[in-house]
């Protein structure tokens, strides 16, 4: 499993490049981003180095943020990799709630990550299919 | 167990009071007929102060007297003593331009002083406290009222007034502050400002806080309570009145005790003028008892409230009034329906997902006006799902709905990002263009 930090922000200008500013002024890498909009306001959603140290900085800082845990899944990095993952998803009882990805030279494949509700039964789920989810440390070393 | 400033008069019997009342009231009454408002006023109602006001009961024969009386007295109408007697007047201007003027005698400010002292005193300060004063000094009457009511209790006055975060922080670190005067605006701006300035909660010495000069929600003070782990009391005054210490709460937090004293207290229909039973909500009308430079009888305070008459565990027998629900004159008319902004602060500030500003912005449609209450999300109990956002702006505006009746639109916000001010926040904004 991994540490996503899910920020709250206002739809007007600056604000995405306003985090970015207050991590970099904290020493943060920003492994991971994804936004999720919903007209008015949204959630800036952030896979980080020091997800604690990124917590704190954000919130003195005044944005509102939580650390979530996500699916962090290796997937093939060629046609049919996502899709491989996600036709065994046991779609009557999981919804996936947000999800985006990279490839990664690393681990020789894409990483994916994958909002759920119940991240842990999920997880386990997917190691019984074969798939490998990443720990949190696992994610920082990519 | 209660300390008391002045047990035989805080803990005075209902009788006695009475009597204590009707003495001041014929002494105020003196003075009123000293002032060309009043003399004109009870010639043209055919009163006479001395036979036609046999009771306290009769009071109710003298009209009302409202803030456009001052304005139309400004500057000398009212005042009933030789100026020669006057030794500090307060002005307040007013949203209208057109100035009132309170003037005060030695023995008034004296007066006034010690209802600040009493109801320092039933909030537990002492004179080992240290009193910072972040309010406005001048004309503004929050400041120099609780300044003097600190200091002839003994305690260590700070005049540091309003603005200037990091001295305020450092005079409260390095003198050990234990008790502060501010606005609830102001609070949230230390609160939100203290690890900027390389200070903690922990470094301060902070006991109790007076919030004032600013409607608030008991939502509000909590969140300043829990934040600086201390205790705020609510209060109630205005300039008209001296300003501080008309009513106050004491240890208990049980709603505010009003001085009678020093005022008669009645609470009316603010349409038809009807005086309503204790227990029903209604607009205050004060009279002063205690004032002889600038006497008012039956003044219409536009602020609406309820008396509430069980026991206090604390003794004192003066009855209070319910923190202020609203004012008449500051209602909104949206698409036909009345509003107070306090009502739509009341639902807002109960939702503990919501932070600490919030702003009711008012705009027109076509015909019709809409209703758009921004609020801020309040960052701890942030649970970082977009599900959760909306059941929160379902939440508020359900709640809102059930309350002032108006469907409004909500729109969440960042902490910190709506307009915070440091004296007194602007919270209604209304763009509808005037018919």
């Amino acid at each position: 499993m991994a540490k996503q930090l899910n920020v709250f922000v206002d739809n007007r200008i600056g604000r995405i490049k306003s985090i970015t500013e207050v991590l970099f002024k904290a020493g943060i890498n920003i492994r991971a981003m994804a936004v999720q909009d919903r007209g008015d306001f949204g959630l800036v959603k952030l896979i980080v180095n020091h997800p604690d140290k990124a917590v704190i900085a954000l919130q003195e800082n005044n944005f509102a943020c939580k650390e979530k845990d996500v699916l962090a899944v290796v997937i093939k990095d060629k046609p049919g990799g996502l899709f491989e993952l996600l036709k065994v998803f046991p779609e009557d009882n999981v919804n996936i709630l947000d999800a985006y990805g990279f490839a990664a030279e690393t681990i020789k494949g894409s990483l994916f990550f994958v909002e759920v509700k119940d991240v842990k039964q999920v997880s386990d789920f997917l190691e019984t299919k074969g798939f490998k989810v990443l720990t949190d440390a696992e994610v920082l070393e990519i | 167990m209660t300390v008391f400033r002045d047990k035989s008069i805080e803990c005075i019997s209902k009788s006695d009071l009475a009597r204590y009342q009707f003495q001041h009231l014929q002494e105020t009454l003196q003075f009123a007929l000293k002032t060309s408002f009043y003399q004109k006023r009870f010639k043209k109602n055919k009163l006479d102060a001395l036979s036609s006001i046999q009771s306290l009961d009769d009071l109710e024969k003298i009209p009302f007297t409202v803030k456009d009386d001052l304005r139309d007295s400004y500057p000398k109408g009212l005042l009933a003593v030789d100026m020669k007697e006057v030794v500090r007047i307060h002005t307040s201007s007013g949203t209208t331009g057109i100035p009132t003027v309170i003037y005060h005698t030695q023995n008034d400010l004296n007066r006034w002083t010690e209802l600040v002292t009493r109801s320092l005193v039933a909030c537990g300060v002492s004179n080992e406290d240290v009193f910072q004063n972040m309010m406005t000094y001048g004309m503004f009457t929050g400041g120099l009222g609780l300044h003097y009511g600190a200091e002839r209790l003994g305690a260590l006055v700070i005049p540091s007034s309003s603005g200037n975060t990091q001295r305020q922080l450092q005079l409260m670190k390095d003198f050990q502050t234990t008790v502060v005067h501010a606005t609830p605006s102001f609070m949230f701006h230390l609160a939100s400002k203290i690890k900027e300035f390389g200070y903690a909660v922990e470094d301060l010495f902070l006991k109790k806080a007076f919030l004032g000069a600013e409607p608030y929600s008991e939502n509000t003070r909590r969140k300043i309570e829990d934040f600086f782990k201390i205790d705020a009391y609510n209060s109630y005054g205005l300039s008209e009145m001296n300003g501080p210490g008309v009513a106050f709460e004491c240890t208990y937090k049980n709603d505010m005790h009003i001085w009678e004293d020093a005022y008669i207290v009645e609470i009316i229909n603010p349409e038809t003028g009807e005086r309503l039973p204790d227990g029903q909500e209604g607009e205050l009308v004060l009279t002063t008892l205690r004032r002889s430079a600038t006497p008012l009888l039956r003044y219409r305070t536009r602020d609406l409230t309820t008396i509430l008459t069980e026991p206090c565990p604390c003794g004192r027998t003066h009855r209070r009034i319910s923190r202020i629900t609203g004012r008449t004159d500051d209602m909104l008319i949206i698409n036909g329906v009345n509003v107070f902004p306090s009502q739509i602060e009341q639902v807002i500030m109960n939702i503990p997902e919501v932070g600490n500003n919030y702003q009711i912005c008012l705009s027109r449609e076509g015909a019709l006006d809409r209703l758009t209450v921004k609020v801020e999300i309040y960052s701890k109990l942030f649970a970082g799902d977009l599900s959760e956002l909306e059941k929160l702006k379902t939440k508020i505006r359900d709640r809102l709905k059930a309350s002032i009746i108006i469907n409004p639109a909500v729109e969440l916000h960042e902490p910190e990002s709506l307009p915070a001010f440091e004296l007194k926040a602007k919270r209604v904004l209304d763009l509808r263009e005037k018919l």
